[in-house]
């Protein structure tokens, strides 16, 4: 049998407490306990990061980290981040460029890129796939996400400073 | 790919631990940043009865400035590494470096402890350990001992450290004139390196002195490239006698001459880029 562990955390904003499974991946967790299916399992070994999830403000695999290990963590997924506004934004510019075919990368790849956004750094479109290196798309070809990376990018730092 | 079954164990101080790790030997793993150790399960390459969550020890996560080193905690994550004004000050070789291990959603959970205790002969943080000079502590039941990065890597994942001991700490000597330089081969950015180096050393009016350089990707381990880094101190920065530090073997990252040709081309650019000029 199963050894289990009960733990409590934040989820989008949302207390939760659970028996879970030690072996049970936050990913499965998140997914099949609270509904969250924004989390994707991909490779299940850390390899392409559909998985991603912000755990404690930073992007995490989900499939790389126990729900034992996010007890007492802050969690948030892309319906936490879709409903609290922070990267409508980015969210419109992938609908813009066309960022997305299939979908199955999208919430891994707006949570990775929301933390590059973050940073408020100068970045050039190299520094982008870079930094979005973790996280696969087979459909895209990449081209139209770093766009819309960029172009959000750009954006939030005008908007930062405004140009003299 | 689901997890074997396993106890999970979450000790709160390193004397837990220790004694858990005691108590379960070989049959535990312990976990720090899971980002080797989770795939390794996922893929049911180990079916560990027990693991023992190093997670919750507050006193070894930490970076902290000694008289004549810098300390760093096992469980320290690669991005703490990354934003520490200290280590960009006192240890800029892994500032340098940091960047080329993995992504960043794995650089988020992935501690140097757990990095050096896996030692990987591709990875990135063993080799700085090493030219760095670094230091090792690792603790058990029966006390800690220090050990230097020299004498603990031993072969392909294998080190100085016995099953029941836990790496807790690294101490980086103070060097304030150390130059750095790194440099890697790799086929996308975050793959594990196909050949690196990682190089220290003083210059003086344009001449390298003291120059330590920690090859990887070349060995089953992390390598100090003695003869190749003597040549260098004499003018000879371009690798030329590489071959009697490191023997590269045909794998399926390519045939022996392209991995030593590769590995000169590490050794090379880690060494101008030590002397700040720019990387042919
Ligand atoms: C897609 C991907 C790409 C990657 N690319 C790179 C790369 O380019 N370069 C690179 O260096 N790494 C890479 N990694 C591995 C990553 O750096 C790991 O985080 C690291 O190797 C292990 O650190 P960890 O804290 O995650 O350890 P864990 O996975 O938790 O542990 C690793 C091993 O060390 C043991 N261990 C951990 N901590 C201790 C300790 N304090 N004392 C004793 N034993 C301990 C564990 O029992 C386990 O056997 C990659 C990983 C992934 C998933
Ligand atoms: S499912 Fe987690 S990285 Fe692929
Ligand atoms: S849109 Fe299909 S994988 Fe990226």
């Amino acid at each position: 049998m199963d050894d289990v562990f009960d733990i409590t955390l934040t989820v989008n904003g949302r207390r939760v407490s659970r028996r879970v499974p030690v072996r049970q991946h936050l990913t499965d967790f998140l997914r099949e306990e609270l509904g969250l299916t924004s989390c994707h399992v991909g490779c299940e070994h850390g390899v392409c990061g559909a998985c991603t999830v912000r755990v404690d403000g930073a992007a995490t695999r989900g499939c790389l980290t126990l729900a034992v290990q996010a007890d007492g963590a802050v969690v948030e997924t892309l319906e936490g981040l879709s409903e609290s506004g922070e990267i409508v934004d980015l969210q419109a510019a992938f609908v813009d460029r066309n960022a997305l075919q299939c979908g199955y990368c999208t919430p891994g790849m707006l949570i990775t890129a929301a933390e590059m956004l973050d940073a408020k750094q100068p970045m050039s479109r190299a520094d982008i796939r870079t930094f979005l290196s973790g996280n696969y798309c087979r459909c895209t070809g990449y081209q139209a996400i770093v766009d819309a990376v960029e172009t959000t990018l750009t954006a939030r730092l005008a908007e930062q400073e405004p140009s003299a | 790919m689901k997890f074997p079954a396993f106890k999970y164990l979450r000790p709160s101080s390193v004397a837990e631990a220790a004694a858990q790790l005691a108590e379960h030997g070989d049959d535990a793993r312990l976990l720090a940043g899971g980002q080797t150790l989770m795939p390794v399960l996922a893929m049911r390459l180990a079916e560990p009865e027990v693991l023992i969550d190093l997670g919750r020890i507050e006193n070894l996560r930490g970076i902290a400035l000694e008289d004549d080193a810098l300390r760093l905690g096992a469980m320290t994550r690669y991005v703490d590494l990354e934003r520490s004004a200290l280590v960009a000050e006192h240890a800029p070789l892994i500032t340098r470096a940091l960047p080329y291990v993995a992504h960043v959603a794995i650089r988020n959970r992935g501690t140097i402890g757990g990095s050096v205790a896996l030692a990987d002969p591709a990875a990135e943080m063993p080799a700085c350990m090493l030219a760095l000079g670094a230091e090792i502590e690792l603790t058990s039941t029966e006390g800690n001992r220090w050990i230097a990065a020299e004498d603990y890597f031993l072969g392909l994942y294998e080190t100085a450290r016995e099953d029941t001991e836990i790496l807790t700490a690294i101490r980086i000597p103070l060097a304030p004139e150390r130059r750095v330089g790194f440099y890697e081969v790799a086929r996308r950015h975050g793959d594990y390196a196909l050949a690196g180096a990682a190089a220290v050393g003083d210059v003086e009016d344009g001449r390298i002195q003291g120059l330590r350089v920690a090859m990887f990707g070349c060995d089953d381990l992390p390598v100090l490239a003695k003869t190749a880094a003597k040549a260098a101190e004499t003018g000879v920065l371009d690798g030329a006698w590489l071959e009697a530090d490191v023997s590269p073997t045909s794998n399926i990252n390519g045939e022996a001459h392209i991995r030593l040709a590769q590995a000169r081309v590490a050794f090379r650019r880690a060494v101008t880029d030590l002397l700040g000029v720019s990387n042919g």
